[in-house]
């Protein structure tokens, strides 16, 4: 926590300065460090503070967006004692000097061994004799790679599995994902890798790929131009807070008309509109209604994983009416008349399956792709989230849209359009190919089934994401027990010794060996037997993109807790250690495969994996001069030593051989059968997502006392009939329960809910979603978590109400 | 330094309505205050006068922070006065400094800038929103006379190093 909660101490002129990307959501907002020694301070007139600002009196609204959550201390390593504030950069293009809630805390949780940082692991600690101890890297890397080697070599790669992240941000980027994929890959060579929120290892977009279309193909400032903006499976207030407010509010507040004016000259313009499709009504609906006037908001309340039908309606429609872009078609695509036969569906039955009437679809589809006044088509920007990836048959919904867009020419460098994911988290990939193929292992399956010997779980915990969660924990918990109770009688034993006595643990005995390298002990990691420490951005140097492919270096300005390292430099020592260990066994062809890891710094890390596969252009000196507005890749080269990148992406050729994007086809099929058969047989449907103050896994927030007295557990939304009847009051604690599992959270009454559904936060502490998750995934392993249902009760007042609000979170 | 009111009312876009409403302002309180950290101490309105549900607009610890009393009818946490239902807040957005505007039909502050809410019947708690900071609140207490006087703030309000730091200034 800061230490701050009335004042703020202002940094002085020459304070030092660095830009950060924000740790967290897609959005990637920019932000300034400001570290100076704790016994300076700046003054109160705008020329003696670093910010500019003028605190001789009152700052007027908006002026700065600032507070003593964004203001710190720290003691160095030399013993030195500084003051460190966060703040939302205002020449930032993305976020234009703003924070949301979440980003707005980074200062509070910068590792200086107090408050929320207290929690951090400094050391790598080992489990044995019942407890855990801190160990050095030396101790800890020998082990590490000494039992890796022993059932590489005994088994092959792949009893050696990993829970891996592939993202931006903190727990990611370029950096990070290239030293473990150049180790886990290159390197180990296993196909038993599942990524952090999900049971394998897939894209969450194979289908708009194959058609031809990266799912990053625009510009946040199309959101700005577009006549309509969609919003599928997505609550961008609670998610993508920053683009929404920025970008995508101006535009529904008419505030962009003279910019579309200026930009499509001859064109109808006019304040923007939104079209949500989602089950539930969520914050952001009651923000748009605000913002943008009700009559300009139209919210596609539909059944639960009919998305597919909802897109094939339209597209049915939208080819009677003509409404289609016959000339793009033409010139740049391939399939339409195929899918248009596969995909047909009329409005009247795309009505009676999504449950929306069918007056809501013809005006979606008028305001949408009906020539507007002018005679030209409207620009309509498709964005979409977790409600398609995660929801039945994510290559089937993703195919249906892709599809309609492809139709009505919304995508291909046409301003104000595109269809694109919103994100999760900031983007920054670089990896050798994956080795197992398509449709990947599924991993979560395997370890259920008993097998893999060894697990490390890389920034992330399975314990929390993924389906079938409780009997997932409940076996890998079972595993590392086994592993434990070996650990426990090795008394006295070398590293050596103890990897005799690992590898018959897990070899002979059905145990599993347990690493989790992450910031804080995590779940799947306490119930392990290594733990690691690895940085956040800020502590090392790191680059990623956003939802934009907006890249920019986020500069280190403090050192790592404790001797804790950047992933990628841990990853580094793994290939070490592993080099070293086959060279002295003699083994040429494998220390080969572990060659190439002496790095000394994440910039290293960097120039070996992104210059060397994405662009040698890209420096950390030349991202550096451009600040917290870095640069949009693909990157097209150099003018007068400045990067140039790219706005928008296919203006000529989409991402296929012959340059032409593919229309799939995509009946609709009904719900995925094991869902299906959770819904016939129980009464609600469990929604699930994030929560605008919390941040996904919660691993900052749930050591922040500031979060925790807010949401001190996971959140249940419920509608107010059933509430009633199961006489459930907001602050209650509910259990949720079906064939699969059963977890808990604390309900909050929300009137807009529909009866027979409820919401829950996706990756709960105390609360899991993924416990009630079924097996159903699409032809990819790309898992339903949507396409949960399950039973509600009461379990009692747990005096939550007493601390935390229960008023209606919709504005 | 000196603000005048006429900036107070620009500052917060609290307006005509607020200023029509002058009892609303109790005096400042006197040099050499006895309140909590150096807060001045600062009469604000009788607990008689208080209805339920209508806030009374003050400002605290100086001309340019508004300010809202709110009586709510039944005990809530950090409520003073008999019934324990009395609470006071800085009505200026801890986001961004928007000034919130109570809707007495759901009892919660709303900022229209960036849409947070704060549930005042909660200490203020951000029911949701952007804010890094519940909306700060005004510790009250009861005088004898009947008068309830703010004496002091938890949380800092928009816009300012300090609460305290304009509290010289007087309207
Ligand atoms: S909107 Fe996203 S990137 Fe921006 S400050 Fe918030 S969490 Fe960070
Ligand atoms: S100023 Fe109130 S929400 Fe931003």
């Amino acid at each position: 926590m800061s230490q701050f909660s009335d004042r703020i101490p202002l940094p002085p002129v020459d304070a030092q300065t660095t830009n950060l990307t924000c740790h967290f959501c897609i959005v990637g907002c920019g932000y300034k460090a400001y570290k100076w020694p704790r016994q300076q301070e700046g003054g109160p007139a705008a020329a003696d503070n670093a910010l500019g600002l003028d605190f001789t009196r009152p700052l007027p609204p908006l002026a700065a967006c600032l507070s003593p959550a964004m203001v710190n201390s720290l003691r160095d390593k030399q013993g030195q004692d500084w003051h460190v504030m966060i703040v939302p950069d205002k020449d930032c293009v993305v976020n234009q000097g703003q924070a949301s809630t979440r980003g707005g805390m980074m200062a509070s949780l910068i590792a200086n061994g107090q408050g929320v940082s207290a929690s951090r692991l400094t050391s790598p600690m080992l489990h044995g004799g019942g407890n855990w101890r801190p160990a050095g890297w030396e101790e800890a890397i020998a082990l590490y790679a000494g039992l890796t080697q022993r059932l590489l070599d005994a088994e092959g790669p792949d009893a050696l599995l990993f829970n891996l992240f592939d993202h931006g941000g903190a727990g990611g980027g370029y950096e990070n994902t290239w030293a473990t994929g150049k180790l886990i890959f290159s390197g180990l060579g296993t196909s038993m890798v599942r990524i952090h929120n999900r049971p394998a290892y897939n894209s969450e977009c194979h289908a708009t790929r194959d058609m031809g279309i990266n799912e990053l193909n625009n510009s946040y400032e199309d959101a700005e131009l577009a006549d309509v903006l969609w919003s599928i499976g997505n609550n961008p207030y609670e998610t993508q807070t920053n683009y929404f407010l920025v970008h995508w509010l101006p535009n529904l507040q008419g505030n962009t008309v003279a910019k579309k004016q200026a930009r499509f000259p001859g064109e109808t313009v006019g304040p923007g509109r939104i079209i949500f499709v989602d089950p539930r009504r969520t914050a952001s609906i009651a923000v748009a209604e605000q913002a943008a006037g009700r009559d300009n908001v139209l919210h596609l309340a539909i059944n639960p994983g009919t998305d597919t039908a909802l897109f094939n309606g339209l597209l049915t429609y939208v080819v009677e009416q003509d409404w289609i872009d016959r000339e793009f078609i033409a010139a740049r695509t391939s399939g339409f008349e195929a899918a248009v036969q596969a995909n047909r569906l009329s409005l009247e039955e795309c009505s009676a399956i999504t449950g929306v009437p069918v007056a809501q679809l013809q005006q979606a589809a008028e305001w949408s792709y009906r020539p507007k006044a002018s005679g030209h088509r409207p620009r309509t920007m498709h964005a979409y989230e977790k409600g398609i990836i995660w929801g039945n048959d994510n290559y089937r919904i993703q195919s249906a849209l892709v599809d309609l867009v492809l139709a009505t020419g919304n995508v291909g460098g046409r301003r104000g359009a595109g269809v694109v994911r919103m994100g999760g988290h900031q983007e920054g990939y670089v990896r050798p190919p994956f080795p197992g193929g398509r449709p990947a292992p599924f991993v979560d399956e395997a370890v259920i089934a008993g097998q893999g010997r060894m697990l490390t779980a890389w920034a992330c915990d399975a314990f929390r994401s993924t389906l079938n969660a409780q009997q997932y924990r409940a076996v890998v918990t079972k595993r590392a027990a086994i592993v434990r109770e070996a650990i426990d009688q090795a008394r006295g034993a070398s590293t050596a010794e103890l990897i005799d006595i690992l590898f018959d643990a897990v070899t002979n005995k059905g145990g599993l060996f347990v690493t989790s390298i992450d910031l804080y002990p995590k779940p799947i990691g306490e119930i392990g037997h290594l733990m690691l420490p690895a940085a956040v951005p800020g502590e090392m140097n790191l680059t990623s993109m956003n939802g934009e492919r907006r890249m920019r270096l986020s500069e280190k300005f403090m050192d790592p807790p404790g001797i804790a390292k950047p992933d990628c430099l841990i990853a580094a020592e793994m290939g070490k250690a592993l080099h070293a260990l086959y060279t002295q066994a003699g083994n040429a062809a494998m220390a080969a495969r572990f060659a190439g890891f002496d790095w000394e710094s994440e910039e290293d890390a960097f120039n070996d994996g992104f210059r060397q596969n994405e662009s040698e252009l890209v420096t950390y000196e030349r991202l550096r001069a451009l600040g917290n507005n870095g640069v949009q890749l693909p990157v097209q080269g150099l003018e007068n030593g400045v990067l140039v990148g790219t706005e928008v992406l296919y203006t000529e050729r989409f991402a296929t051989e012959d340059g032409r994007a593919r229309f799939q086809p995509a009946p609709w099929s009904g719900l995925l059968p094991i869902a299906q058969a959770q819904k016939d047989k129980y009464p609600f449907w469990v929604n699930n997502g994030r929560v605008n103050e919390l941040w996904q896994t919660l691993y900052n927030d749930e050591h922040n006392p500031a979060r925790m007295a807010r949401w001190p557990a996971t959140l249940v939304e419920i509608g107010t009939a059933d509430a009633a009847r199961l006489g459930i009051a907001s602050g209650d604690l509910v259990e949720l329960y079906n064939d699969y599992g059963s977890t808990q959270g604390m309900a909050h009454i929300e009137p807009g809910i529909r009866e027979g559904q409820v919401f829950m936060m996706a990756m709960g502490r105390q609360g899991v979603m993924g416990d009630l998750a079924t097996t159903a995934v699409d032809e990819n392993v790309l898992p339903y978590y949507k396409g949960t249902w399950a039973a509600v009760r009461r379990l009692g007042d747990a005096a939550y109400s007493a601390s935390v609000t229960g008023k209606s979170r919709h504005y | 330094m000196t603000l005048s009111r006429r900036n107070f009312f620009k500052l917060t876009g609290l307006g005509a309505a607020a200023a029509a409403t002058p009892g609303a302002f109790a005096q400042n309180a006197a040099p050499g205050n006895a309140g909590a950290l150096g807060y001045p101490v600062q009469a604000i309105a009788r607990l008689d006068a208080l209805v339920v549900n209508q806030p009374v607009d003050f400002a605290y610890p100086d001309a340019a922070s508004a300010c809202q009393l709110l009586r709510l009818g039944h005990a809530v946490p950090g409520g003073i006065g008999p019934q324990q239902d009395i609470v006071a807040y800085s009505i200026l957005c801890p986001h961004m400094g928007c000034p919130t505007s109570y809707e007495s039909s759901s009892r919660r502050y709303k900022c229209g800038c960036h849409f947070s809410v704060f549930d005042p019947e909660m200490g203020g708690q951000q029911v949701i929103g952007q804010a890094t900071q519940d909306l700060p609140r005004v510790l009250l207490e009861l005088a004898e006379d009947g008068s309830i006087r703010a004496v002091g703030m938890v949380g800092l309000v928009y816009g300012r190093q300090s609460n305290v730091q304009f509290q010289e200034v007087s309207a």
